[in-house]
């Protein structure tokens, strides 16, 4: 097993050097719907990092680590300790443009990565649907794009990791080397260790444009059978649904399908690659600016106006389905949720009393359809309509506590507020029933709601022994935790 | 080896209550600062009016001294002052003393700077040292604390910085060059602060008092003084209006736009 020692032993280390970075803050979910007051540490280096682990260890309290605080839940959230924030350790420690490969440190975000490959002709090969995550919360929650049913997650475009392990030992990892540790960090929740270093490989495009094409769905089985249609030919397909509906137009939406450019097909490569054609526009057509949009979603924020909401993106869908396919920079395509900054806002500004969660089951194909429908019309009988659904196509893949199943999943944003917080609940609950009896599966960086009960039920029974095995050996004291781990893990 | 075990669930002193969490009214401060002057008069005006308040300040007898004035006053309301020695100079003390203050308050909705130093300057006195150690007081600490504040209110999104600064800050006069550079930067950092947490549903407030009743004025020439009482009113009133600038008392606005308004050939002749 390769090992390889810190420089300074973690005893002295922790008494050396300058103070780390800290302050008391609030620390939240990305929902807003769970957070704590926390004492948050920013080490700046493996040596501070390591300190980091000596404080709690002196504080007597564990330590829970997160990126930049994307997760929708708990997954980052550590009311029982301090918090380990890594987005200090920012640096892009290597980059060839003629291999494509990358080599970071875990706070560089997703936004960082492509600024700084896309001129050189490459894209991550996985992204999330926001550019602000770290790349160590990325991996350590294993995320997936609208690739996912093609390329898989970002642990499968990653070829080797540090992990920094709470006894201040660093191990890299790969498939060859420590192989078992590489598939159980990955997805691990930064439950085993703290990733120091990434090595990523990437993707090589022709254009920093995407042929897209809008496909508008009248029901969920359309959908499906378009995902279907498209899924060898298209490089990226996601679908929106408007949870609104009931009977024969129940999971209408709209499907997008984005397809690379072959070499050649774009006559001007440099300037469509530069960071300028992709960035965002900041103003909405030219005079409001978007920071403040999110006050005018707000009032919208209620049945009846997300059903109108819905409802009129469904007719802008038909429109555009009726279109010809068009070019979409690739940020503009990839990162939907970051085109009106904190539109989480629109639901309450109250942290942890309001705000939204997201419930995302993964289904095995046979089941999907009827498993959905029966969710969707689960939340009309309980009047919790989620304000926004997302369908996507998956794959299975190595990783030990992975969510992925050849098949298909379904996010669900739920409006969260004091009044429908319980029912709300108890409406999930109900769900989880469904979608574990049909061999369904959550995914932690989207849940706040999954018992350690449910999740004994999802995961393979051999994995989690293992993963907890691992846990105790490389952690025997506990110290790395989050809200996630004592709900999820360590409860039952 | 297990060195002990964490496994534990939350332990008591952690499972701190969220901040989000229906608050104890009528609020917690902490007031750096404390000792004398505007500072005290905040402090003292905010107990009575029953909010937990932390008071900061180098002279720890000043302080035990407003804590035991406030004991009495504040029976009736549950108001308390809690007193901690900090040296405002010491920037590294701060995160560790604002995470313990906080947590003993149970929580922070307001933030009171109002230390300062404002020692003799000579006509022709250009000490770098004593000039430096000015900086440190008003402005350093001012930064230091309102960042450590800032953080918190953000992420919690509410709460309201105060901080005192000076009418000094307006133009730059003969008398005082550092007192005035401090106030003028603390005024720019503060409307900085403002337009950044101004997102997050943050409130900053800046005060410009003109004379007042302390130790900074005393054997001075002066007019129109009010007392600190009546100044420390009059801010706490500023920052619940959600006023962004507030001259105390508000005829120094007039003082203030007349002074900027001299041209700077004049303004050198001028004697103050």
């Amino acid at each position: 097993m390769a090992r390889t020692a810190v420089r300074a032993s973690p005893r002295r280390a922790a008494a050396e050097g300058p103070p780390v970075p800290r302050s008391w803050e609030l620390v939240e979910g990305w929902g807003m719907a769970v957070g704590a007051p926390s004492r948050v540490l920013r080490p700046r280096s493996i040596e501070e990092l390591v300190r980091c682990f000596e404080i709690a260890r002196q504080d007597r309290v564990p330590l829970g680590p997160r990126g930049t605080g994307n997760s929708y839940g708990d997954a980052s959230v550590n009311g029982a300790g301090h918090v380990l924030e890594l987005s200090r350790m920012n640096r892009i420690l290597g980059w060839s443009p003629e291999t494509g490969i990358a080599e970071v440190e875990p706070g560089v975000t997703v936004e960082q990565l492509w600024k700084r490959i896309l001129p050189d002709g490459w894209w991550p090969r996985v992204v999330s649907g926001t550019m602000f995550p770290t790349l160590g919360g990325a991996l350590a929650a294993n995320i997936h794009g609208k690739n996912n049913f093609k390329v898989g997650t970002i642990g499968d475009a990653t070829l080797e990791f540090d992990l920094v392990l709470p006894s201040g030992e660093v191990r890299t990892c790969s498939r060859e080397r420590d192989a078992d540790l590489f598939h159980a960090a990955i997805g691990g929740f930064g439950l085993l260790g703290v990733f120091s270093r990434i090595v990523l490989a990437t993707k090589r495009v022709h254009s920093g444009d995407l042929r897209v094409r809008g496909i508008s769905t009248r029901n969920l089985r359309e959908m499906m059978a378009a995902f279907e249609a498209g899924r060898g030919r298209a490089d990226y397909l996601v679908g929106w649904i408007d949870c609104f509906p009931a009977g024969d137009a129940s999971g209408r939406g709209l499907v997008h399908l984005g397809q690379h450019l072959e070499p050649g097909e774009d006559p001007h490569p440099e300037q469509t690659l530069s960071v300028e054609h992709q960035e965002l526009p900041a103003k909405i057509l030219g005079l409001f600016p978007k920071s403040e949009a999110w006050r005018i979603l707000r009032l919208f924020n209620n049945d009846p106006g997300m059903r109108l909401i819905n409802a009129a993106k469904y007719l802008a869908g038909r429109i555009e389905g009726m279109g010809e396919p068009h070019l979409q920079p690739h940020a503009a395509f990839a990162f939907l949720l970051d085109y009106v900054p904190n539109w989480k806002w629109a639901y309450g500004r109250e942290p942890v009393r309001r705000g939204l969660i997201q419930y995302q089951p993964f289904v095995p194909s046979a089941a999907a359809h009827d498993v959905f429908q029966d969710l969707l019309a689960r939340c009309r009988r309980a009047g919790h309509v989620p304000y926004l659904g997302v369908f996507k196509r998956h794959r299975p893949d190595p990783f030990w506590l992975t969510h992925a199943v050849d098949g298909w999943s379904f996010a669900m944003d739920f409006k969260v507020s004091p009044e429908r917080r319980e029912g709300l609940w108890r409406l999930c609950a109900e769900m989880t029933e469904v979608v574990l009896a049909a061999g369904g599966r959550f995914y932690f960086a989207k849940d706040l709601v999954i018992t350690s009960r449910d999740a004994r039920r999802f995961f393979p029974p051999e994995k989690l022994a293992a993963f907890e095995r691992l846990k105790r050996e490389l952690d025997p004291e506990g110290l790395l935790q989050t809200d996630l781990w004592r709900r999820a893990f360590a409860g039952a | 080896m297990a060195v002990h075990d964490l496994t534990e669930p939350a332990t008591a002193a952690h499972a701190a209550p969220i901040a989000a969490s229906p608050r104890t009214p009528p609020g917690r401060a902490i007031v750096v600062g404390a000792s004398s002057g505007i500072g005290a008069a905040i402090a003292r005006q905010l107990a009575c009016e029953g909010w937990q308040v932390a008071a900061l300040a180098r002279r720890a007898g000043d302080l035990d001294r407003l804590a035991a004035e406030c004991r009495d006053a504040c029976a009736s309301t549950g108001g308390r002052i809690l007193p901690a020695r900090h040296d405002v100079r010491d920037a590294e003390e701060i995160p560790e003393l604002f995470e313990r203050l906080v947590r003993d308050l149970g929580g922070l909705d307001l933030l009171v700077f109002a230390a300062a130093v404002m020692p003799d300057v000579a006509p022709a006195e250009y000490d770098t040292a004593k000039d430096l150690e000015m900086l440190s007081v008003n402005l350093g600490g001012c930064i230091g604390w309102c960042n450590a504040a800032a953080v918190l209110f953000r992420t919690q999104r509410s709460g309201t910085l105060l901080g005192i600064s000076s009418i000094a800050g307006a133009r730059g006069r003969k008398g005082n060059p550092v007192y005035g550079a401090s106030k003028a930067a603390m005024d720019h950092y503060l409307e900085a602060l403002r337009n950044r947490l101004s997102e997050a549903g943050v409130h900053v407030c800046t005060i410009r008092p003109g004379f007042v009743d302390t130790a900074m004025t005393r054997g001075k020439k002066v007019f129109w003084l009010i007392s600190a009482e009546e100044a420390a009113r009059r801010s706490l009133d500023a920052a619940r209006r959600g006023v962004n600038v507030r001259y105390v008392p508000r005829r120094w606005g007039l003082v203030a736009l007349v002074l900027v308004l001299i041209p700077s050939f004049v303004f050198r002749k001028l004697s103050f």
